[in-house]
């Protein structure tokens, strides 16, 4: 959002209080504020996180976008970058790390690995995605994503902040749980997940041999 | 037993008459030894022989003829061609093999990983867990008869994708549309977790009385979200206050099935694998890996591709200690500002790398027989003017700021990390080993490509201390520019790979272990071909993972501050150390 439509509502500011008032919507100003300092969680998973590194480094330097502050516990942080490979050992903590985070939260898969497997899918110990476990807000796509990719991801990140509203955002509404909680998976003979535990017993039933 | 005497062509056999034979099959090297005698003969090779380094330790499952075999790698620490043995067991359940951590303790690990992936019980071992899967998965994957859920041909090109391409999607193919797998009638609510009894159990106790106050220990857990483990690392470990009574590093968290999805491959398709081992040095991975498959296919490099390799694998060097560097300062303390300094020069080393293969990190650019491409237009001149002009500077830039910093000395002055025989009992390589005293680079070694054309000094410090361990890696960068600067003089011109590319190569029957000295240490590939376009067993023996079998041992008695910092010099990058 450029700084003119902040400012612009449509209201008349009578002349001598031009330099003194400006007049705005709350949504706004609200997601002004929320979207110029993004704080990720710092936590690197693979190969991608080293480009996050990068893209904070001097020459690409995400500081311009408010998003510089890593905070290394997720009670600080409103985004989960999950940078890289997500393994079946890990997916666990990674779930409880997003649990950890207060709301309004969001997760951004990085690189092929974080959207989809990438080349290590059919790997005994790679989970296809996160988004098999987590709501994920940004795919940024590349192996890795060059620093560009990913604040171009970033500034994504930045227009769906715009977008929302605070009479629908769900950290607000009454009706809904505060917060997004998503059950943690355990680690059995393979990864389980306990929202499929049913479909699995049913599976496990059918097949053959 | 008769003495044996080391001779310019060794002979295990006659050496060690009834317990050892040579390795008759062909294309392989090396001598079988019976198991019965596996220690015995072991501590001979090491003791008599002067093989006082084990490096690489693995499992092959030769299911056709139903043996498992374990084979060693080991090297003289004064440098020298590799001796190669080999115990064969009947492939039966449970198959067993003497360890032999009493003789190297540096197998502990490396033995741990072949327990967990290849089911092969190593007796008298320590601590015989599983290291990079979960306690309670199911079966041990590195079976040739092991197959994942997303299994669909042993070999790939697959025949759904090519020549027609109509795959269907791995998730449609899976009966629990995922990528898991349970045995049938598995009940998920009927599952009692493991839980980590072991490992806690694992980690020596501690309770003192003094003055009557009784003193319990208290564990603590770190990792593997943590911002000083360099990844997904986790320790877990016991502490009297701040000092370490005793520790356990846990990985597996990052382990991306390098080995299980490398037998699959055709022997091409494993090198933009290797280029995500150790992220930050996809060069040097590449070149291991051209090394040992290179050997086995007994084929000449062409002149020019050797020293662009040399030179891509020296750059990357480079890149790597000054970040390393950089987050040495981290992990002291002196939060991001080094890194900046550091990241800025690896952005240039980059903008060559991204120039040459056409990728910033992953460049997969190494071919067997040489480079994918040549150079283009511009970029020696871009090299020359790094090594030349720029990197010196910045490098003495970086030690007139850090070598005399009061944070640096204090911190790191007098805290030991590992002596020179304990370095090498624990098959520590590269410039954690050579700061403690010890000139061993696999360069001069055992030279690889063209370095015996170059010359450089074998960077080696003595007190084996963090300051130490800082100092060799700007010693390494000095010696890796004179290197540089001599190979962008010589480079020749020339074709850049012998004859036409190929994209499927053919390896004849046998095995290999290819070694080249990648920034961290010893970078192992050991590689079997059965003649097919797919490799019958490829495996890493990556340097990090080998190198912190020793952590426990650096690390009793110091405090954890300091141990952030020894994690931090014995530089482990989390792609390579579970692969």
């Amino acid at each position: 959002m450029e700084n003119e439509k902040l400012t612009s509502p449509g209201y008349e500011i009578p002349g001598e209080l031009k330099n003194v008032v400006e007049i705005t919507t709350l949504d706004r100003i609200y997601n002004w504020g929320r979207r110029s300092s993004v704080w990720p969680l710092m936590f690197g998973l693979a190969c991608c996180a080293i480009e996050m590194i990068a893209a904070q480094a001097a020459r690409y330097d995400m500081a311009r976008f408010g998003m510089e502050v890593m905070r290394p516990t997720p009670r600080q942080a409103d985004m989960m970058l999950v940078s890289g490979t997500v393994t079946k050992k890990m997916v666990p903590l990674i779930v409880r790390l997003y649990n950890q985070m207060p709301e309004p939260k969001y997760v951004v898969a990085m690189g092929a690995c974080a959207s989809g497997g990438g080349p290590f899918k059919e790997g005994y110990n790679v989970v296809a995605g996160i988004d098999k476990f987590l709501p994920v807000d940004v795919y940024i796509p590349g192996c890795p994503p060059t620093p560009q990719a990913l604040i171009a991801g970033m500034i994504k990140l930045q227009e769906k902040i715009d977008k929302q509203s605070l009479s629908k955002v769900r950290w607000y509404d009454k009706k809904k749980e505060d917060s997004v909680y998503v059950p943690v998976p355990v680690l059995g003979p393979d990864l389980m997940d306990p929202r499929r535990f049913a479909e699995i017993k049913a599976a496990a039933a059918a097949k053959e041999g | 037993m008769a003495t044996p005497t080391p001779t310019a062509t060794l002979d295990l056999a006659a050496c060690f008459p009834g317990a050892v034979s040579a390795d008759a099959r062909p294309g392989y090297k090396g001598w079988i030894i019976e198991k019965d005698k596996l220690v015995e003969v072991a501590t001979a090779i090491r003791d008599e022989l002067g093989y006082d380094h084990l490096t690489a330790v693995t499992g092959v499952d030769y299911l056709p003829e139903g043996k498992m075999e374990v084979v060693y790698n080991a090297f003289k620490t004064t440098g020298g061609p590799v001796l190669t043995f080999k115990v064969q067991v009947p492939r039966i359940d449970p198959v067993e093999v003497p360890s032999v951590t009493s003789v190297w303790p540096g197998a502990e690990f490396q033995e741990r990983e072949a327990w967990d992936l290849m089911g092969i019980k190593f007796t008298n071992h320590p601590d015989l867990r599983r290291i990079l899967m979960w306690e309670g998965f199911e079966g041990h994957p590195l079976r040739k008869d092991w197959k994942e859920a997303f299994y669909e041909e042993d070999a790939k090109p697959f025949k759904s994708r090519w020549p027609e391409g109509r795959h269907v999607m791995a998730e449609e193919r899976s009966p629990f549309k995922d990528n898991i797998t349970f045995p049938k009638d598995f009940d998920p609510e009927k599952w009692v977790p493991e839980g980590e009894e072991a490992l806690y159990g694992a980690l020596a106790k501690y309770q003192t009385e003094e003055d009557g106050l009784k003193t319990d220990h208290i564990v603590i857990n770190m990792g593997p979200q943590h911002p000083s483990t360099h990844g997904v690392f986790r320790v877990a470990l016991t502490v009297d206050g701040e000092t370490i009574v005793s520790l356990k590093p846990v990985m597996g968290y990052l382990h991306r099935n390098h080995d299980k999805i490398g037998e699959r491959n055709t022997f091409l398709q494993n090198m933009p694998f290797t280029d995500r081992l150790d992220y930050f040095n996809s060069m040097s991975n590449n070149f291991g890996y051209a090394v040992a498959v290179e050997k086995l296919m007994n084929i000449q490099v062409s002149e020019r591709a050797e020293y662009i390799r040399v030179i891509m694998a020296e750059l990357s060097r480079i890149q790597n200690h000054l970040v390393f560097i950089g987050m040495l300062g981290n992990d002291l303390g002196m939060m991001y500002t080094p890194a900046l300094y550091a990241f800025e020069e690896r952005e240039l080393v980059l903008d060559i790398f991204e120039a040459a293969s056409g990728s910033r990190m992953m460049c997969n650019y190494f071919r067997f027989g040489g480079v994918v491409r040549d150079l283009p237009e511009g970029v020696l001149q871009k090299i020359n003017d790094l090594v030349f002009e720029r990197l010196p500077g910045k490098v003495d830039e970086l030690d007139r700021m850090l070598t005399e910093n009061e944070v640096f000395i204090s911190r790191m002055k007098g805290v030991k990390v590992i002596d020179a025989e304990n370095a090498i009992r624990y098959s520590i390589t590269g410039p954690v080993l050579r700061a403690a005293g010890v000139p061993y680079d696999i360069r001069r070694a055992d030279p690889y490509s063209v370095y015996d054309r170059f010359d450089f000094d074998v960077a080696v410090r003595q007190n084996g201390d963090l300051m130490d361990n800082y100092l060799i890696r700007l010693d390494e960068v000095r010696q890796s520019l004179r290197i540089l600067q001599q190979a962008v003089k010589q480079i020749p011109a020339g074709p850049v790979m012998p004859g036409k590319p190929q994209y499927q190569v053919r390896v004849p029957a046998g095995e290999s272990y290819g070694r080249v000295e990648s920034p961290k240490g010893e970078l192992g590939y050991y590689v079997v071909s059965n003649g097919k376009p797919n490799p019958w067993r490829y495996h890493v023996r990556p340097p990090s993972f080998v190198n912190i079998t020793a952590l426990e041992q650096m690390c009793i008695g110091v405090k954890i501050a300091d141990f952030i910092a020894i994690l931090g010099v014995i530089d482990i990058v989390l792609g390579e150390l579970d692969r």
